[in-house]
C-alpha cells in the first residue's frame, strides 16, 4: 500500500509542479508585452547575463571547435576522408555544439546567479516588500531577466560559431598540416543560412529556459540559506535537462527527415 | 457600511492540511493602533498578508474603507496598496540599491515621482527617523540591524500611507535599540495621523506602540480589547502569554 500511495504523491506533486510553472510562465510572459517596461533593468541583465557570460563561453566553444578538428580528423583518416574537417566543424559547431555548450555553460553561470538573487529576496521578505510599493515583481524581477536572456543568448550564440570554427581552423592549420586558406574556403563554401539561423533559434529558447528555471526556482525557494542554495542547484539542473531535451526536440523540428 | 478602517470577516486560509487561519475576526477604527499578539506559528504573518493581497485568503472578508480587497487585480488593486506602508520584520531592504532609493522606490514605481524629487522627499522622510542625509548614498549592507529597521520605517511612511503594517518591529533588536525603534513608531504615528496594524510577540513594545491589543491563536482571534485592560482580563490565554508561562490553555505546536 505503501508503494501506492508514494506513486500518488509523487504524481500529485509532478503536476501540482507542472501547473505552477505553467501559471509562471504566462505571468511572465504576459508581463512582457503589459506595461511597465522596465528599460534601464533590461539593460542591467544584457551586461550581466549576455556581456560578462563572453569569457566563459568564447573559450569553451574555442576548444570544443579545436577537439572536433582533431577528433573528425583521426576518425576521418581511418577513410582517408580526413579533408572533410572544415565543413563538419563547421556544422557540428553551427548546429549544435555552438547553441549547446554556450547554453549550458549561461545555464551554469546565470540560471544560478538569477535563482540565488530571487531566492535570497524572497527569503528576506524582498520580494513582499516590492509588491507592497505597488511594484510587480514578476514585471519588475522576472521580465528583464527573460528579455536580456533571450536576446543575450543568439548573440552569444553567433560568437561562440565564430569561435568554435576558428577553434577548428587554427588545430587544423597548426597541427593537422591544412592550408589556412583551403580550410576558409571549404568551411564558407559548405556552411548554409539554415545551419546557423537554426542554432540561433535555440539560442534564444535555451535563453528562455534559462532565465525561467533561475526565476522560477528563486521564487518558490523556502526556508533561508538552504532552501536557496537547493533553488539553486534545481535551477542549473532543470535548466541544464530542460536546454538538451529542448535541443532534440528542435533538430527534429528544424532538420525533418 | 463598515465605519472600520480594515476589517476582517471569517478569513480562512489553509496551506495544503494545515490550517493556519481558521475564521479570523477583527476590526480597526481609524486613528487606532492595534497590535495583534500571539505565538510563533499562529498566522500572524499570513493574516498581515492576506490585507496586503500577498496571499489570497481562501473564505471570509477582508475590507478596507468599507471596500471588499480580496481578489482585487491590477490598478484597482495598486489604488488600495498605496494606503499601504509596510515594515518588515527584516526590514526587508533591496540590497541592490542604495539607501536613499529604498525609500523612494514607492514613490519613483508606484507614483510615478521624479527621481530628483523623490530622493528629497527620501531625504526628508529618513531625517524623520533620525538618520542623516549622509545615510542616503550608503548600501543597506553597510547599516546596522536598528538602522535598516529606521530606514524600513522611512520606506513604510514615504508615500504618506493611511495605514501602516508593523511586523515584529523589535524582533532582533537589543532592548534598548527596541525601545528607541518603538518610541519612533509612536511618535511617527502620531505625527501622520495614521492607522496601523502591527504583529508582536513582544509584550513590551505591544503595550506601549498599540490603544487596543487582540490574541490571535489557532487562527482565531481569542481576545480583543483596550491595552489598558488586557492585565486586567479573566481570559486565561491572555493571561499565559503575557505572563509568558508554560503552563495553560495554550499548547505550543511542537511539531511543523
Amino acid at each position: 500500500m505503501n508503494v501506492l500511495a508514494s506513486i500518488g504523491r509523487a504524481t500529485l506533486g509532478f503536476f501540482r509542479e507542472t501547473g505552477k510553472l505553467s501559471l509562471f510562465t504566462g505571468d511572465a510572459v504576459s508581463g512582457v508585452v503589459r506595461p511597465p517596461v522596465y528599460g534601464w533593468l533590461i539593460a542591467q541583465q544584457l551586461m550581466r547575463i549576455g556581456y560578462y557570460s563572453l569569457p566563459v563561453v568564447g573559450l569553451t566553444a574555442f576548444f570544443t571547435g579545436g577537439v572536433l578538428a582533431l577528433q573528425i580528423y583521426i576518425g576521418g583518416n581511418r577513410y582517408g576522408a580526413e579533408s572533410i574537417v572544415p565543413q563538419i566543424v563547421a556544422l557540428g559547431i553551427t548546429r549544435e555544439l555552438g547553441p549547446v555548450i554556450a547554453g549550458l555553460m549561461v545555464a551554469g553561470r546565470v540560471a544560478a546567479a538569477i535563482a540565488a538573487e530571487i531566492g535570497t529576496m524572497r527569503v528576506t521578505e524582498q520580494i513582499d516588500a516590492l509588491t507592497t510599493l505597488s511594484t510587480n515583481p514578476i514585471k519588475y524581477l522576472v521580465v528583464p531577466r527573460l528579455v536580456a536572456a533571450v536576446i543575450s543568448m543568439p548573440i552569444l550564440v553567433a560568437i561562440a560559431d565564430s569561435i568554435g570554427i576558428f577553434g577548428g581552423y587554427v588545430v587544423g592549420t597548426a597541427s593537422l598540416g591544412f592550408n589556412g586558406g583551403i580550410y576558409l574556403k571549404n568551411t564558407v563554401d559548405f556552411i548554409t543560412q539554415q545551419d546557423v539561423t537554426s542554432g540561433l533559434i535555440k539560442a534564444a529558447v535555451f535563453g528562455f529556459i534559462i532565465a525561467l528555471m533561475g526565476c522560477y526556482n528563486g521564487f518558490n525557494s523556502r526556508g533561508g540559506a538552504q532552501g536557496v542554495g537547493a533553488a539553486t542547484t534545481n535551477a542549473v539542473v532543470s535548466a541544464s535537462i530542460l536546454i538538451l531535451a529542448a535541443n532534440y526536440a528542435l533538430t527534429s523540428l528544424l532538420f525533418p527527415r | 457600511m463598515s465605519t472600520f478602517k480594515v476589517e476582517l470577516r471569517g478569513v480562512k486560509k489553509r496551506f495544503g492540511d494545515k490550517v493556519v487561519l481558521d475564521g479570523t475576526d477583527l476590526a480597526i477604527e481609524p486613528g487606532h493602533s492595534l497590535v495583534v499578539i500571539g505565538g510563533s506559528g499562529t498566522g500572524k504573518s499570513v493574516m498581515i498578508k492576506c490585507v496586503l493581497g500577498i496571499l489570497t485568503p481562501d473564505e471570509g472578508q477582508i475590507l478596507v474603507d468599507g471596500q471588499e480587497v480580496t481578489g482585487l487585480r491590477g490598478s484597482a488593486r495598486d489604488a488600495v496598496l498605496r494606503k499601504f506602508g509596510m515594515l518588515f520584520q527584516g526590514a526587508a531592504l533591496f540590497d541592490s540599491l542604495p539607501v536613499w532609493e529604498n525609500v523612494a522606490f514607492g514613490l519613483i514605481q508606484g507614483h510615478g515621482m521624479p527621481r530628483k524629487q523623490a530622493r528629497e522627499v527620501a531625504i526628508e522622510k529618513l531625517a524623520k527617523v533620525g538618520l542623516g542625509s549622509d545615510v542616503a548614498m550608503l548600501s543597506p549592507a553597510e547599516l546596522s540591524g536598528g538602522m535598516q529597521k529606521r530606514v524600513g520605517l522611512a520606506r513604510a511612511i514615504a508615500a504618506d500611507p493611511e495605514i501602516i503594517f508593523f511586523d515584529e518591529p523589535t524582533t532582533g533588536l537589543d532592548p534598548i535599540m527596541a525601545d528607541i525603534i518603538n518610541d519612533l513608531i509612536v511618535s511617527t504615528v502620531k505625527d501622520l495621523g495614521v492607522t496601523t496594524l502591527s504583529i508582536t510577540h513582544d509584550m513590551v513594545s505591544a503595550r506601549k506602540i498599540s490603544d487596543h491589543i487582540a490574541m490571535l491563536y489557532r487562527g482565531k482571534i481569542v481576545w480583543a480589547g483596550p491595552t489598558s485592560d488586557i492585565d486586567r482580563t479573566a481570559n486565561a490565554f491572555v493571561d499565559q502569554f503575557i505572563h509568558g508561562r508554560a503552563e495553560g490553555p495554550i499548547k505550543m505546536e511542537v511539531r511543523a
